[in-house]
């Protein structure tokens, strides 16, 4: 593809990816949902985060690995422990990356 | 306003230390493709969407065709949808234009953010818009920094850069643990996400999980107010 194409094909996947994010909140906002769709959606932020988060760590080559060779798994632990106690967002973004690092470095 | 607005670029640290690394990651991935600088940082600017980004970098470099880029961006960031209308309930009372431009840069990072932020306040608008502007500026550095960086750098894990993704991840997800139905849920979500994954459903997987655990989260809340009461 030139790069004209390549551009042309970027404003169609922006299109499509802005209509989705945009559409339920321009046709929601502010109406009173009712009551089990309000609940529905309160899952949604714990549901899907979660499913992002999981296949990166127990299948970060795209097969399964739970074992102690998964670094990606192994530096969950203490990262999800920071996050947990010290409620500290930067602190558990950056103990995440320093542990992969370190562990990279020294095993 | 100002200060409002610095007080956003503040919250938006955090995505900031995640979106740094990661939209290095993409910009070396996008010049490695061999595409121009101009689309790499292009899409950082229309499309903001990462793993939806580096994904179609990937496709772009093994030539496919418009359509099938278009198709596969759609499937991987459907999900917004769900969290645009977990949002939209907290909206009251802003303009149309002004959750026209908020939509634009909803990712499941700002999402997350502001699902906290406006759990139970409604922060200022400037505020809001504070973190989502903070969030795409730092992710169009990273891509502009990647692909310049792209020519010199083979792999981006040795120093952790990898890591970013699943560590803000799980930044955002435990705040959101707040009841333990919804940790029940998280858990079941995961399950049923790397399930999907390893079957082969790499692109949809995520909004799969999300529908099913939600739903099957909503049933088990009904059913235990219902016994209890």
């Amino acid at each position: 593809m030139d790069e004209s194409h390549v551009f042309l094909t970027i404003l169609g996947m922006g299109a499509v990816t802005y209509l989705p994010r945009v559409l339920p909140m321009l046709l929601l906002s502010g109406r009173n949902l009712a009551p089990w769709i309000a609940r529905w959606l309160s899952f949604v932020p714990a549901t899907v985060l979660a499913a992002l988060l999981a296949p990166g760590l127990i299948c970060p080559e795209g097969r399964l690995d739970i074992s102690v060779n998964n670094l990606y798994l192994l530096a969950a632990i203490p990262t999800f422990f920071v996050a947990w106690r010290f409620k500290s967002f930067f602190g558990t973004v950056a103990t995440g990356m320093g542990l992969v690092a370190l562990m990279r470095f020294f095993l | 306003m100002v200060s409002s607005f610095l007080r956003g670029v503040r919250q938006a640290l955090p995505i900031v230390l995640g979106y740094i690394p990661v939209g290095f990651a993409y910009g070396v991935l996008a010049q490695k493709s061999g595409l121009g600088l101009a689309n790499a940082v292009g899409m950082s600017v229309i499309v903001f969407a990462g793993s939806a980004q580096l994904i179609g970098a990937g496709l772009f470099g093994a030539g496919a065709a418009p359509f099938a880029l278009i198709l596969t961006t759609f499937v991987v960031n459907l999900r917004h949808m769900l969290m645009s209308a977990a949002l939209a309930p907290k909206l009251k009372g802003w303009k149309k234009w002004q959750i026209a431009l908020f939509g634009y840069e909803l990712t499941d990072e700002t999402f997350a953010m502001h699902s906290m932020r406006m759990s139970s306040a409604s922060p200022p608008i400037a505020e809001t818009f504070g973190v989502n502007i903070t969030s795409q500026t730092s992710w169009i550095l990273g891509s502009l920094a990647g692909y310049l960086a792209g020519g010199q750098i083979a792999d981006v894990r040795p120093v952790g850069l990898d890591y970013a993704l699943p560590a803000m991840f799980i930044a955002l997800l435990v705040p959101q643990l707040m009841k333990p139905v919804y940790l029940v849920m998280a858990v079941l979500s995961g399950s049923l996400s790397i399930t999907l994954f390893l079957l082969g459903f790499s692109q949809s997987h995520v909004i799969a999980a999300t529908v099913v655990a939600s739903t099957v989260g909503l049933g088990v809340e009904q059913w235990m107010n219902h016994t209890s009461s």
